[in-house]
């Protein structure tokens, strides 16, 4: 249940005066079940890089593997491909279109061949994963909050069960705790089943604390793809490139600096405290 | 798919073309176009040919990327030169078979018809490939400004266009994220029959509607917000003015036509092509 990206390349408008390379040469591998973050600057490929990955973008050049079958090959079913990997799109709220919200999540199961009544399961399962109250599910979608519509969109996509969950800045526009809620919920599916998370975001906080992998794109192309305490060790490149490692790193760097012996690659505010106090400690019992 | 239609884009280059103030380019399209319907020899077609030729030369938009813009008259040249090959009677008949005659009055008239439908397509896109739709906009309002004085809100009409054109990027760009997030949810937007093909639009067309109705209200707010009032009073940042090479491009469209016209009319030069 992996997938596994060999020399990818994509342009845009290949041929024209428009042409703009979007992705170049991308190799990666993305193991069953890992919780991946994808960071990068506006315009590093990121976007274009996750529509490779359900098949609505194809690749000018190279190959993407999904459990070892080569999508790219002749007569590979794209519909089966888009049921096991589940896209949520930047701002999914706009897709919304039905009468009401329960008929809207069942939408995508009802597309693949359930019937109504477990259609209905699905959808009801998935509006209680995201955390939606019960009485919304009769309203147009159109009447609720933004955060209520993006909850909604995502048990769109939830309601398919998908193996793999990619989500392009489910967290855009929403207040830190409409933000925290949708984070903490996909967290917590990803711990409960087996699902992978591929989680693009512009925030290295949100991704420090969820993500067990973190992937770094620049113009195109894969800059750093590794543990995320390793990647924020290179918060300098980072900065250059128009991003920047989650304020803790930052002051553990200014710590060391002053003299005090902490470890600088730590990355959640909740670990950066225990280190201080370990280190605080260490230090009044040796003196 | 949608982007595939070349007709009214802009095709950025630097050229002596894309330079020319846009009511030039207007008004000489204009000329052009009734130009073509101005001759009726042989050497009529061969002037306005080495004209579009060379302009389209000048332009350096590619000839690939004009012949693509012709793709979606296809069918409505077929349906011209069908008609005008078998309904026209005149001269000599060439060939004749249960109801269809085609005689070599219609041949001429049909391949005529068809150099002039194409000509006119291509002259027209010539326009839009080399002028940005800000440009062409602003040189209809300079050209219909004297409306004003009949009280026809040329500035309002003209603001109403350019917002128009520059809506029609934003919709297809939304267009294909709502259609990719909707395949992405299971939708099939190719297969079935008719009926299924149009019930299966709504799941794009609903959430494009009310992205538009949103976005509008967004742009009447924003442009209230910067105190626009309509036409009245206004001035332009960036007003037209005519230069020496504006000047130019009038004199040599006046001198093709004046050629076209006297060389197509006077010339008895009607060889046909047999």
């Amino acid at each position: 249940m992996s997938i596994k990206l060999e020399h990818l390349n994509y342009i845009y408008s290949q041929g024209t005066a428009y042409e703009k390379r979007a992705l170049n040469d991308v190799c990666l591998e993305i193991p069953h079940g890992e919780f991946v973050g994808i960071i990068g600057h506006t315009g590093s490929g990121k976007s274009t890089l996750i529509q490779h990955l359900n098949g609505l973008l194809r690749a000018s050049s190279g190959e993407l593997y999904y459990n070892g079958e080569n999508i790219y090959r002749e007569g590979y079913d794209m519909r089966k491909l888009r049921n096991e990997v589940g896209l949520v799109f930047q701002y999914p709220e706009h897709q919304l279109f039905e009468i009401d919200v329960l008929t809207d999540v069942c939408f995508g199961p009802k597309n693949q061949g359930l019937s109504p009544e477990e259609s209905r399961e699905r959808a009801l399962e998935a509006l209680r994963l995201v955390g939606l109250k019960e009485k919304y599910y009769q309203s147009s979608p159109f009447e609720l909050s933004g955060g209520q519509k993006r909850r909604t969109a995502i048990a769109g996509v939830l309601a398919m069960r998908p193996k793999v969950l990619v989500l392009d800045e489910p967290t855009a526009g929403l207040d830190p705790k409409g933000r925290d809620d949708i984070l903490d919920q996909i967290a917590y599916l990803h711990e409960k089943s087996d699902m992978t998370v591929i989680l693009v975001s512009h925030s290295m906080e949100d991704i420090a604390r969820y993500a067990d992998r973190l992937i770094v794109m620049n113009k195109g192309a894969v800059m750093y793809n590794d543990e995320p305490k390793k990647v924020f060790e290179h918060y300098r490149e980072l900065e250059e490139v128009g991003l920047a490692a989650p304020q803790v790193t930052y002051i553990m760097h200014d710590l060391v600096k002053r003299g005090m012996s902490v470890r600088t690659d730590v990355t959640t505010v909740a670990e950066a405290a225990d280190e201080i106090m370990r280190t605080l400690v260490h230090h009044c019992t040796n003196s | 798919m949608i982007r595939d239609i070349t007709i009214g884009q802009y095709y950025p280059a630097k050229s002596m073309i894309h330079r020319l103030d846009p009511r030039v380019k207007l008004v000489c399209t204009l000329l052009y176009l009734v130009s073509l319907f101005m001759f009726r020899s042989i050497s009529g077609y061969l002037i306005a040919t080495l004209f579009l030729a060379a302009v389209i030369r000048i332009s350096r938009v590619p000839f690939s990327f004009i012949v693509r813009g012709l793709k979606p008259i296809v069918m409505l040249l077929m349906i011209t030169v069908l008609f005008n090959l078998f309904l026209t009677r005149n001269g000599e008949v060439l060939f004749h078979a249960w109801i269809f005659t085609v005689t070599e009055g219609g041949l001429v008239t049909a391949v005529y018809m068809a150099v002039r439908l194409i000509y006119l397509i291509i002259g027209s896109s010539l326009m839009t490939f080399t002028t940005t739709p800000n440009e062409l906009t602003d040189g209809i309002e300079a050209l219909l400004h004297p409306l004003n004085k009949i009280h026809v809100p040329v500035h309002e009409v003209a603001m109403m266009m350019s917002i128009a054109l520059r809506f029609i990027p934003i919709l297809l760009e939304e267009t294909d994220k709502i259609m990719k997030a909707q395949i992405a949810r299971g939708a099939d937007f190719e297969s079935g029959n008719i009926i299924q093909r149009a019930k299966s639009m709504i799941p794009l067309l609903v959430p494009l509607f009310v992205s538009a109705f949103r976005r509008a209200n967004d742009l009447a707010m924003a442009m209230e917000a910067r105190c626009y009032r309509g036409g009245e009073g206004r001035t332009k940042m960036k007003p037209l003015r005519y230069k020496y090479r504006d000047y130019a491009a009038y004199i040599v469209m006046i001198a093709y036509v004046v050629l076209v016209v006297a060389v197509g009319r006077m010339l008895p030069l009607h060889v046909w092509i047999f």
